[in-house]
């Protein structure tokens, strides 16, 4: 959360705060975005994702804070936007197609202001942009799901919004269709220039489309970076476990190194010595290994997952089994195997 | 790509959404106006004469009222769910038709069924006649019907014009309740027969009292009927204590009686169905109630049965009154005045309906705009004349009303020189106020229906393509609940067509509709005059009653 913000950025929320009971209130919180960022804003639900998303479109009002677009105010101490004027498009979950209007009435629907020859022009070219020129003229119960996603997405890009908000707008797809699908999305937005906000409760998604992952926990944001600084370098235990599912092992530190059951590991922890720790090691960073150093188990389960296999040993000393996942072939249950850690890869908390 | 807003829209900050909560909570004043007026008044007290009142017309008015209530609820119940459950649970000859032709005396208004057969019963008319006929009598004094204008009659002829809002509640019920209900208490060792009491009935139970409760404000709203009749209820109280003695006050007292009566009746309603939240099952799966196939003989018996209601109800009263309005129409054509009364009837109708689709929108836009405390009791307050008699609004009105046209009338003598006359009272404006405070709840309860099946996420969207809430409105609810609101403009339209308390009460000097007519003819006993506006009104009442019916085929199939 020390990262910079981005030097000119977009869109700009600032101590923004929306409180909806006693028990949950979103912020107050920072984000800045740049010009052509794509944003993956992700979390469990209920964590306040969408809200932050109703907040910067207008459909919710923050009661502290402010929400700045190309350096002017959309909403403060004294300004407030109506969503109509805020130039902000919005994708949603269940697309929200106007079903008394075709494909074309539709996109039209936002570009009433403009002249008609050009509003129609430009759904013409979004149409063949997102590949829907044969289905203009249809009505969105005529069409499957992923095709309707397409023109929710269109409708949303025809006004040209300064940022496009997006909410779990693939969830509803089956899961073939939905990395195809995102694919797309992400193509024409970078095609077109678009600044996006995309929200999921999906890692995996999260991890893989956008230029940097927010991640938030009940009304807060845990971390913000790009895929890979999210997934290796997680700042907490929540973060950690969010996207990746770990063996947690009790440890003691000691020395710059947590102590534990399956060795000794370096790592960087404000602590005094003697202090319980944990260490999470990743189910994919144990491999069998022939060496002296490694350590003997005897596996107890395992279960085929396609390209990998998971493997859960029981380990002298250990109380709990340990999960390793491997794309070697396949073993017996009841085999002894011994297994080494990838030290590198093995993150240290405090317990 | 991007656009640079410029800081004129940016900085100014709009409250355009709040016109439609100003508009609801107009609306919302406005239709408490009346019965604040008449507590007012009723507080005031009237000298001396509440003692005469409270002495010689109250209690009367009241027990009658309430026998008549009890009755006519015991009646309707019956026949409501018997009818519902016949149609429902056995598959007869008819049955199809059955179905539909069971709502028809909904076409039928309390008081033209009264005024039909009072003509109908008559010592010398049709029915009498043709008893002694049968029997061989030659004068009515050897041998007489009872006599229908009594309690009992009353009763029971407003029980089978009123019995299909039972109807209507029991049978939607009984349809969306799941087949594997009755099949499970099949299994839990219920018979075929059983199963009508053990489970129909307790599940009905709630579209019962609501329907119920329907007729009974019904019951409680009606004028003609029981004053044909002879039945002294409150409603028919209040109105002569107002036009025959002119005692303002004292009919603001027994007005606030009624109000006690129908305060009681929802408050019934709502304890009854306390617990009972199980109405239409969302998670329906399979058929719903299988029929079953009955003998011919019991086929043909239970056609009977569920003839008797339609014929009585509709069938007989309109029937006569086709025959009649046909002798009258070719012994002497048109009444004179007829045109002129249907006329009036249409326009006051149909800007009274207008107005009730736009205020009752109103009240149920702000409520979806502004989710909360605050619009839910704009919506409430709006809505609460559906279950306030039309003796009791009229009179609410004249109060309040006159209030306002004195005071208007003196401020312009006094300022501008010239008198403005009864601005409200006189000019019929009062009357469209009556009808739209009654009817508030209709157009209302639509649009809140139609808006309720819209997602919220189409909102969102529209005002993120850059529409303001009223664009919205116009662009995507009103085209997507126009069906469910044309419907309840059709329904408020016929009602207002139908209305006679208020009316009578509210309608400029010398102005007439097709109800008042009706009234004034049986109110001077020259009966057949009024027939050709009775038959109309059946006529246009029958509208409604036909969409119903296709509504429920529907849902049947």
């Amino acid at each position: 959360m020390d990262r910079p913000l981005p030097a000119d950025p977009m869109l700009q929320i600032t101590g923004a705060l929306r409180r909806f009971s006693d028990e949950f209130a979103l912020g107050p919180l920072d984000l800045a975005i740049a010009p052509e960022e794509i944003i993956c804003l992700v979390g469990h639900s209920g964590c306040g994702k969408s809200s932050l998303l109703r907040l910067i479109a207008g459909l919710d009002r923050a009661e502290r804070g402010s929400i700045q677009l190309n350096g002017v105010e959309l909403a403060g101490p004294n300004t407030f936007v109506e969503p109509e004027e805020r130039q902000i498009g919005f994708v949603f979950q269940d697309y929200a197609l106007f079903p008394h209007l075709s494909v074309e009435e539709n996109m039209l629907f936002g570009l009433r202001r403009l002249p008609r020859p050009v509003a129609q022009k430009r759904v013409a070219d979004l149409l063949a942009l997102t590949g829907l020129a044969a289905l203009g003229k249809r009505y969105p119960h005529m069409l499957s799901g992923g095709e309707q996603q397409r023109v929710a997405l269109a409708r949303a890009l025809a006004p040209k919004p300064s940022v496009l908000l997006m909410d779990e707008p693939f969830s509803n797809l089956d899961r073939d269709l939905r990395d195809r699908i995102r694919q797309d999305t992400i193509d024409l937005l970078r095609k077109t220039g678009t600044t996006a906000i995309i929200v999921t409760h999906d890692p995996e998604e999260a991890l893989s489309c956008g230029d940097r992952v927010v991640l938030m926990k009940s009304g807060s944001i845990v971390q913000a970076g790009t895929g890979r600084e999210m997934h290796d370098h997680p700042v907490d235990r929540y973060a950690a476990e969010f996207f990746c599912s770990f063996n947690k092992v009790p440890a003691t530190y000691r020395n710059g190194h947590l102590e534990t059951a399956l060795g000794r590991f370096p790592c960087q922890l404000d602590l005094a010595d003697g202090s319980r720790a944990v260490a999470f090691i990743r189910p994919q960073a144990i491999a069998p290994s022939q060496e002296k150093t490694a350590i003997a188990g005897r596996i107890l389960r395992r279960s085929f997952r396609g390209e990998i296999e998971q493997i859960e040993l029981e380990i002298a000393g250990s109380d709990s089994a340990l999960i390793m996942r491997t794309t070697q072939p396949a073993f017996a249950d009841g085999d002894r195997l011994s297994v080494a850690i990838d030290s590198s890869r093995v993150l240290a908390f405090a317990a | 790509m991007t656009f640079a807003l410029s800081t004129h829209t940016a900085g100014r900050k709009r409250a355009a959404g709040n016109r439609w909560l100003k508009l609801a909570a107009l609306t919302a004043a406005l239709v408490c106006l009346p019965f604040l007026a008449l507590l007012f008044e009723a507080v005031q007290g009237s000298e001396g004469l509440w003692s005469h009142l409270a002495a010689s017309v109250l209690p009367k008015a009241f027990l009658d009222t309430v026998i008549l209530l009890l009755g006519v609820g015991i009646l309707v119940a019956s026949m409501g769910t018997g009818a519902a459950w016949l149609v429902t649970a056995y598959e007869f000859p008819g049955r199809r038709t059955m179905e539909w032709a069971l709502l028809l005396p909904l076409a039928v208004p309390t008081y033209i069924v009264a005024y039909a057969y009072l003509d109908i019963l008559h010592p010398i008319g049709p029915v009498q006649g043709a008893v002694r006929w049968l029997l061989g009598y030659s004068s009515p004094r050897e041998f007489r019907l009872p006599d229908i204008r009594s309690m009992t009659g009353c009763i029971v002829l407003l029980g089978f014009v009123l019995y299909p809002y039972v109807y209507i509640a029991t049978r939607a019920m009984f349809l969306t309740q799941p087949a594997s209900l009755i099949e499970v208490s099949r299994t839990l060792g219920v018979s075929r027969n059983g199963v009508f009491r053990r489970v129909a009935l307790p599940l009905a139970r709630p579209a019962i009292v609501v329907g119920v409760s329907l007729a009974l404000m019904e019951t409680l709203n009606d004028i003609g009927a029981s004053e044909f009749l002879g039945v002294r209820t409150l409603t028919v109280s209040i109105y002569t204590t107002w036009v025959t003695r002119s005692d303002l006050p004292g009919a603001s007292q027994l007005a606030l009686a009624l109000m006690f009566v129908v305060v009681a009746i929802v408050a019934a309603e709502q304890y009854a169905r306390r617990k009972q939240r199980f109405a239409p099952n969302a998670q329906r799966s399979g058929g719903s109630i299988e029929r079953q196939k009955v003998s011919l003989p019991k086929g043909l018996l239970l056609l009977a049965l569920c003839l008797l209601p339609v014929f009585v109800g509709f069938i007989a009263p309109a029937t006569h009154l086709a025959i009649e309005a046909y002798t009258r129409l070719d012994y002497a054509g048109l009444p004179v005045r007829f045109l002129a009364n249907i006329s009036n009837t249409i326009f006051f109708s149909a800007a009274a309906t207008i107005i009730t689709l736009v205020l009752g929108s109103a009240a149920a836009y702000a409520a979806r705009l502004h989710p909360g405390a605050r619009s839910a009791w704009f919506y409430r307050l709006a809505t609460i004349g559906y279950a306030a008699p039309g003796t009791v609004v009229a009179l609410g009105l004249l109060i309040a009303l006159g209030v306002f046209d004195r005071t208007a009338d003196r401020l312009a003598s006094s300022w501008l020189g010239f008198s403005t006359g009864l601005l409200f009272l006189g000019s019929g404006a009062a009357l469209l106020y009556a009808y739209s405070t009654r009817f508030l709840a209709i157009s209302a309860g639509a649009m809140a229906a139609g808006l309720s099946r819209i997602p919220q996420s189409l909102d969102d969207v529209s005002r993120m393509l850059g529409e303001t809430s009223s664009g919205t409105l116009r662009r995507v609810h009103l085209p997507l609940s126009k069906t469910a609101l044309a419907a309840s403009g059709l329904l408020v339209f016929v009602d207002c067509i139908k209305e006679l308390p208020a009316t009578l009460l509210l309608r400029p000097l010398n102005v007439e509709t097709l109800a008042t007519h009706l009234y004034g003819e049986a109110a001077r006993g020259t009966y057949e005059e009024a027939s050709i506006s009775a038959l109309m009104i059946v006529l246009i009442a029958l509208l409604p009653v036909i969409w119903l019916a296709r509504v429920g085929r529907a849902e049947s199939r």
